[in-house]
């Protein structure tokens, strides 16, 4: 498909959110010295103002879907599912940092404003269909989230996490480019359709295409931190501020795994039988190194990093399944996810105190006697996390499975389910000190929740219940999509 | 089937849940009376509303009653889709029955957080409730694992010492059977695109679908292996003692009670008209089990110096029965099973709720720091002898009729299976009344004198409509009993029914005629 000179005006609406982002990110930079004397919570204000215009910049580009900019992007369904969830992602991650700002005492615009790029770059990644497009919102969004790992520049846990994760994320996007090289040798194009039919008719050389697939599947289990390359995951989920953990586990991981869908559901789908093994043996290995690895934790931050790596497996167990079902079930597990995730980093950061001294699972002793709401809406997160009825954690799971099985991949749904019984231990542990132990030190020295910090957690926890006990809408949305998105 | 009457099984499922949500609600200064007498009303609510159920239960027809069928989602087509059988009938009157009950005699054992502990409370309720009304596997699967949430709580807030071990332990173990399920219902799903039970058996019956040797043989061990770890079945039992030693009195009455009998419905309701052949071929193992567990479980009992951990022991040996009369796969057998439900609900349910009170006043467990509480407390002694008797099955009393009909089953199916169950029953009676000897009778110690005075007003209530149950029901079992056989005879037709379509089984002409011979005798 050539790239066509000619500018649609409808290609900039369909460009809509990204607009929106880049436009109100730079100008809370350029505006920070008139805003920062009256309020330090107005960039919190904005960042909300620009993330619901986005929201609906996302909704509005769906109205007009189709190609943009000559099939570099492609605004459907499944870009708009993603958009949305990365940028309710992006709301979630707001609403706790108004406190836990205030409470480092650091508040400044550069924290929204790249909030908003890395936004910007996961909605570039959602809508791509070209692989220069993926690889520039790679680049958007992941170098904003180095930053914002080493946000408090005086931690030193805080710059140890924005280094490894600079280093090895620049190492994986550094694999995922040489793949795009190849598949360009290989093909003469980046466009995932292009390259798609290049696959199919057999005008691709099966060794170079294999070999690119194979180079791009290790850049992007990188960003899903899927094992065996979840190094970085532990040590940069724990030492970034906690909102940020939030963020870094659901959004950028979402929008990777959005563009691991389309990419091996689109361009590299003809090639399906050659990477599921390699799928299969990644699914089980993270499922297997997360849940084993939480097991051990103490720091609860830590425990919730592994956590994230094994619902990384579960994703990629639906995507093993290799079938319209499991993109679904892919989409609406991480739409469950995002709420559950970061609904339970926002609730560990009711504790963490200034300069984040309590991150022990331990320090969590009484919680629930202390503040009964911040421990319920927590026990809702976990139970979630499990797996239990009712939750989106549990419908996600069991969408997962059901896609597993529909594809005749039966020991890896009995080794998916069996590991998720082994999870329910560690998260667990959290129910039993948060309830079952009389108040510590960390639970006395701890705030009231302040308004924000309870909208943060009451609006993930709907979230999670409404997908638990209504998630026709959701589901079926997906399931639309996955079923256009070929 | 009209209106009304269909509102009513909403209403004993939704009732508390309602309950719980407003229990949450109620604000902490207006806490321990205002939960407690809120829980009372909801509680009782519920109970007279299962009795309504009971009311217009048509005996006439048996089957599945009072359906209500609500599609709840599309894409995997789910179906809110609840009713009531014979069976499942007396399972929800006894978890109403006994809700009240808890909340009864935790009335002051609990001080400690008392909205959040009858909170829990209702919700299990809802949770149980549900269990036995699912028709549709996915709902099922969801209440399952809804009961297991507040049962965590209420064994690892409010339990004894070693509750959080227990607690997370119950969790796990139950949580590690229970996926292995849902992935066998998802298997099925994938297979017929339904979720609904009745339409999955009716599609076994017709000959629509067939579950080949090999697959039926995993699928039913996947079910199995979930409902026998609730039962629990030796040797899957090792999280029972703990979680029943360790919970509080209301715990280990819903646990005990009602919780168990989740299993042993399962296996009865979904195990075996589904996965018949499969279980044909195991019911020789698993009734050696069943066996090992009944024996195995007296001898522990006997050697316990704590109550609560011997009446622990004794449900292993008495879940046994149930099981052994299960498969059996004679009329007999299954309806004793169920029988034996009921009883040991009632009766182990009285005796986890007199060791509680014998536990709020002494503070201990240990048998050896009793004795002489005959003395002391005469009614009190006098309401756990009855507890006790009816629990080593003399006649008259409850459990009597199960036990008798459990190994009449088994004598048909193989009457060495009898034989060796039966010496349970004999050892069932050298614990309990070994143990009723020693905490009872005896010396009057120091601390029993000052500590332990008579059963009051509010414990004759809890314990009276336990001993009354008891007695009607060794006595009259015909006002129970027909229901259950209308039901078990339709299950035990399914098996038959189902085996044919897919046959390999051995015939066993015997064993049938004799079935029938049976049921019609009775």
């Amino acid at each position: 498909m050539p790239v066509s000179p000619v500018f649609n005006p409808q290609d900039a609406l369909r460009f809509l959110p990204e607009i929106i982002l880049t436009v109100m990110g730079t100008l809370m930079m350029v505006l920070d010295p008139v805003i920062h004397k009256r309020s330090s919570h107005a960039f919190g204000h904005i960042s909300i103002f620009a993330l619901l215009a986005a929201l609906g910049g996302s909704v509005y580009a769906y109205s007009i879907a189709g190609p943009a900019f000559g099939g570099m992007l492609m605004v459907d369904g499944f870009a708009t599912f993603f958009r949305v969830l990365v940028i309710v992602v992006g709301i979630l991650t707001v609403l706790p940092s108004y406190s836990f700002l205030a409470r480092q005492e650091a508040e400044t615009s550069e924290y929204h404003a790249l909030l908003l790029f890395s936004i910007a770059g996961q909605c570039l990644m959602a809508a791509s269909n070209d692989l220069i497009m993926v690889f520039l919102g790679l680049e958007i969004s992941s170098i904003a989230s180095y930053v914002l790992a080493g946000y408090l520049r005086d931690d030193k846990r805080s710059n140890e996490s924005a280094l490894k994760y600079f280093l090895l994320g620049s190492f994986a996007t550094g694999f995922f480019l040489y793949g795009v090289a190849l598949i360009y040798g290989a093909t003469g194009s980046v466009n995932l359709s292009v390259v798609r039919a290049a696959i199919l008719h057999q005008a691709a050389d099966p060794t170079f295409v294999g070999v690119a697939a194979a180079l791009i599947f290790v850049g992007l289990a990188f960003k899903v931190s899927a094992a065996p390359f979840q190094i970085w995951a532990p040590d940069v989920y724990q030492g970034a501020p906690t909102p940020v953990s939030a963020f870094l586990s659901a959004g950028p991981k979402a929008a990777a795994f959005a563009i691991f869908l389309r990419i091996f559901m689109t361009a590299f789908e003809p090639i399906g039988n050659k990477w599921q093994p390699l799928m299969w043996t990644v699914a089980l290995a993270s499922m297997c190194v997360g849940n084993f690895a939480a097991l051990l934790q103490t720091n609860i931050k830590r425990m919730l990093a592994y956590s994230s790596i094994a619902h990384a497996g579960y994703v990629l167990v639906a995507l093993t399944a290799q079938s319209e079902t499991g993109i679904a079930a892919a989409m609406f597990y991480l739409a469950g996810y995002a709420f559950m995730n970061v609904g339970a980093f926002a609730a560990v950061s009711v504790l963490t105190g200034k300069g984040e001294r309590y991150q022990s699972i331990d320090d969590f002793k009484g919680l629930g006697r202390k503040q009964p709401l911040a421990a319920a809406l927590f026990t809702i997160f976990l139970l979630s996390l499990i797996g239990i009825p009712l939750t989106g954690g549990f419908f996600g799971k069991f969408y997962v499975f059901k896609a597993a099985l529909d594809s005749h991949l039966v020991w890896l749904s009995v080794l998916g389910l069996l590991n998720s019984a082994v999870a329910a231990y560690y998260y667990l542990r959290i129910l039993v000190v948060m309830y079952m132990y009389e108040p510590g030190e960390a639970v006395d020295a701890a705030e009231p929740l302040s308004p924000s910090l309870g909208i943060a957690l009451i609006v993930p926890a709907l979230g999670t219940l409404v997908l638990g006990i209504f998630p026709n809408w959701v589901l079926e949305f997906a399931t639309k999509s996955a079923a256009i998105m070929k | 089937m009209n209106l009304s009457t269909m509102n009513l099984l909403g209403l004993v499922l939704f009732l508390p849940l309602a309950g719980f949500l407003i229990a949450l609600a109620i604000p902490r200064s207006a806490s321990p009376n205002g939960s407690r007498l809120w829980a009372l009303i909801s509680s009782l609510g519920t109970f007279v509303a299962s009795l309504g159920l009971l009311a217009w239960f048509d005996r006439g027809t048996g089957g599945e009653q009072f359906a209500i069928d609500v599609p709840w989602m599309s894409t995997p087509n789910i179906h809110f889709a609840i009713s009531v059988n014979g069976v499942s009938l007396w399972l929800i009157l006894l978890s109403t029955l006994l809700t009240p009950l808890c909340v009864l005699i935790s009335w002051n054992y609990i001080k400690d957080r008392t909205k959040e502990f009858y909170a829990f409370l209702m919700l299990l309720e809802f949770g149980l409730v549900g269990v036995f009304l699912a028709q549709d596997l996915f709902l099922f699967y969801v209440f399952w694992e809804v009961c297991l949430v507040p049962m965590y709580f209420l064994i690892g807030i409010w339990g004894h010492d070693r509750r959080i071990y227990a607690a997370v332990k119950f969790f796990l173990y139950t949580m590690a059977g229970s996926v292995l399920m849902l992935g066998a219902i998802i298997y099925i799903y994938n297979k017929t695109q339904t979720f609904n039970y009745p339409a999955i058996l009716e599609m076994l019956s017709s000959g629509r679908l067939s579950f080949p040797p090999g697959e039926q043989m995993v699928l039913f061990l996947a079910f199995f292996l979930a409902f026998a770890i609730k039962v629990p079945l030796f040797p899957l039992h090792t999280w029972l003692p703990d979680a029943h030693v360790e919970a509080p009195s209301a715990g280990s009455i819903m646990l005990a009670s009602v919780m168990l009998k989740m299993g042993t419905y399962g296996i009865l309701h979904f195990c075996l008209p589904m996965f018949p052949s499969a279980a044909r071929a195991c019911a020789p193992w698993i009734s050696v089990l069943a066996i090992i567990g009944i024996i195995y479980g007296a001898l522990v009992a006997m050697v316990q110096p704590n109550m609560k951990k011997l009446v622990a022991y004794s449900s292993v040996s008495h879940l046994g029965f149930v099981i052994l009369g299960i498969f059996s796969f004679t009329q007999a057998g299954l309806d004793g099973a169920v029988y034996q439900m009921l009883n040991h609900g009632i009766s182990t349910g009285a005796l986890f709720l007199l060791v509680g009170l014998l536990y709020e006043r002494r503070h201990s467990l240990e048998i050896a720091d009793y004795g002489g509480v005959a003395t002391v407390a005469p009614w009190l002694s006098i309401a756990f002898l009855i507890t006790t008797l009816a629990s080593i099955g003399l006649p008259m009393l409850n459990n009597f009729v199960g036990e008798f009909l459990v190994l009449q089953g088994a004598a048909i199916a193989n009457f060495s299976w009898a034989v060796w169950a039966s010496i349970g029953v004999i050892l069932s009676a050298c614990y309990m009344l070994w143990m009723y000897q020693r905490v009872f009778y005896g010396e009057v110690g120091a601390g029993v004198r000052s500590h332990i005075p008579d059963l009051c007003a509010r414990e004759w209530a809890a314990i009276l409509p336990l001993i009354a149950m008891m007695v009607w029901m060794g006595i009259y079992s015909q006002s129970f009993l027909p229901p259950v056989s209308q039901n078990t005879a339709r299950i035990l037709r399914q098996t038959n029914v189902n085996v044919s379509y897919r046959v390999q089984l051995n015939p066993q002409p015997e064993g049938k005629v004799q079935t029938t011979e049976v049921a019609h005798a009775r």
